[in-house]
């Protein structure tokens, strides 16, 4: 059984005049292990769908079932991280991290414990006494990574999780995800518009068009666990397959945006 | 220049203030009974500090002062606060709360103290209610903005880490609105210290305002202006303290975090 299954989601909104798609008849699974990548131009409904798979909004049509069972708002099995990082200024690295931990009740000896833990996973143990304006975007966003982690959720959703970050750190930012990905065993799920990031670390890729937002491919990808395995990541990234299929996704799109300008008389 | 240079030059503009002052009374051209020297302010407020004036040490008339401020201020605080959450969060309360709120904020204090005067008689409870009307309307109204304001993704970032929506409030949204409730403080502590001295001209035994208005009557200019500096230093150093107190409690605030 997967562990999450998204069934025919589509997603409405009124503006008063038209009653616009957000999402048409959007499904997927997510499977053990999975690092489900979403790529897509922006307004292709793909943060839509991560609110809704989250609880933050609700679908019109269809269901989401996290192992089996019917979810219809945030819980703590579905860890969010987003674009921006939205750490808590008044706590310090550590305490932001075990925040998920505190609301559950757990004693501070026990979840500083493993907030420890997680902090040393992205390589930030020496930053814990430090508060968010102190630290740089990119470790910002691996503070947010050991947060939603510590409360150890089933599924991880990421929405342009290094979106914000400079073309250097969003590299390492992807290694470390994987790194994270394959030692904790986590499914996760990611919104992207970065073509090489998508292909890079996806175990599935999904291409999504815009008006109205549904999936138009799904691309089994193995590129991240050849990292796992030991393959460096220029290693892979200047593969000619990797290549290759960059350019295929990226010739698709161009694509799209061809038929999308004939049809709307551009 | 240099930061210390400024702040140099802000100490040069107040002792040359002085000087003038000095050099103009030392000649007499302006009679005594208007503009008593600073040496005579300052023997005043010397003589006043030790001995006292209206049965009560300069001390005595400061701590009725302090003590009605922050006993308003106290109550505006414990009230204020919960009401400007409420006000913040729940549309409802909102607007059952606003209208009052804003039909009474815009009045001066000083308009409304006959009526107090009326219901309440003219003692310390009516003063204190004074301060009290004045303190806690910013307070209600910046704490209701900074609530409003909090950024969606530290409040969905909660949810998805499991916090019920009173947990949200407590842990997210209050610590996140601190910046704008001491900035309401700030607003209220001027207004509630220009209405308590102004209070106190009208209708007090003790108190800085009653010391000056007591003062004048007796044409006693060197107490009225040694007054006048105390209360402007007590305002100053109010403002001084809460700045602090921001600045402690809210570090993150204009830092891009």
């Amino acid at each position: 059984m997967s562990v999450l299954n998204v069934d025919h989601i589509s997603a409405h909104y009124d503006d008063g005049l038209h009653r616009n798609c957000v999402l048409d008849d959007v499904s997927l699974q997510i499977n053990a292990n999975d690092l489900i990548v979403i790529l897509g131009a922006s307004g292709c409904g793909k943060t839509t769908l991560l609110n809704v798979i989250a609880g933050f909004t609700s679908p019109s049509i269809g269901k989401i079932e996290l192992d089996g069972k019917l979810v219809s708002e945030p819980s703590a099995e579905r860890g969010v991280i987003f674009q921006q990082d939205a750490l808590l200024p008044w706590l310090s690295v550590l305490e932001n991290v075990a925040f998920g931990l505190k609301i559950r009740g757990m004693p501070r000896i026990e979840r500083e414990k493993i907030a420890r833990h997680f902090l040393e996973l992205v390589n930030l143990s020496k930053f814990e006494k430090h508060h968010s304006w102190e630290l740089s975007g990119g470790m910002k966003q691996r503070v947010a990574l050991a947060r939603a982690l510590a409360s150890d959720p089933r599924i991880l959703l990421m929405d342009e999780p290094f979106g914000a970050l400079d073309a250097l750190t969003r590299e390492q930012m992807q290694e470390l995800l994987l790194n994270v990905w394959s030692q904790t065993h986590k499914q996760m799920l990611l919104i992207t518009h970065d073509i090489e990031e998508a292909i890079f670390l996806a175990t599935e890729l999904i291409l999504m068009t815009p008006r109205p937002g549904k999936i138009a491919q799904r691309l089994p990808l193995n590129f991240s666990q050849r990292y796992v395995s030991g393959e460096s990541a220029r290693q892979i990234k200047s593969d000619p397959e990797f290549i290759r299929i960059r350019e295929q996704v990226l010739e698709w799109f161009f694509h799209q945006e061809t038929v999308r300008k004939s049809e709307e008389g551009i | 220049m240099k930061k210390s240079d400024y702040r140099l030059l802000s100490i040069v503009t107040i002792l040359l203030l002085i000087v003038i002052w000095q050099v103009v009374t030392f000649f007499e051209w302006i009679p005594v009974l208007y503009l008593p020297s600073p040496v005579a302010v300052f023997q005043q407020f010397y003589n006043v500090a030790t001995v006292g004036y209206m049965d009560a040490t300069l001390w005595q008339h400061i701590s009725a002062s302090l003590s009605r401020i922050g006993l308003a201020l106290l109550f505006a605080i414990f009230v204020g606060i919960p009401i400007g959450v409420a006000m913040g969060v729940n549309d409802l309360v909102h607007a059952t709360l606003d209208p009052i709120i804003e039909f009474y904020r815009p009045i001066p204090p000083l308009a409304y103290l006959p009526l107090i005067v009326i219901w309440f008689g003219i003692g310390e409870f009516s003063k204190v209610l004074l301060i009290f009307l004045a303190i806690f309307a910013p307070i209600v109204l910046s704490t209701a903005t900074g609530v409003r304001r909090v950024d969606i993704v530290k409040v969905r970032v909660a949810q998805s880490l499991g916090a019920t929506r009173w947990q949200i409030i407590w842990h997210v949204i209050i610590p996140n609105s601190l910046p704008e409730i001491i900035t309401g403080i700030r607003i209220g502590l001027g207004t509630g210290w220009s209405t308590l001295v102004a209070a106190e001209l009208i209708a007090a035994t003790q108190g800085l305002g009653s010391m000056i208005q007591s003062a004048s009557q007796f044409l006693m200019t060197d107490l009225v202006i040694a007054g006048i500096v105390v209360i402007a230093l007590i305002a100053y150093f109010l403002e001084m303290v809460l700045r602090r107190l921001q600045k402690t409690l809210a570090p993150w605030q204009g830092k891009n975090y």
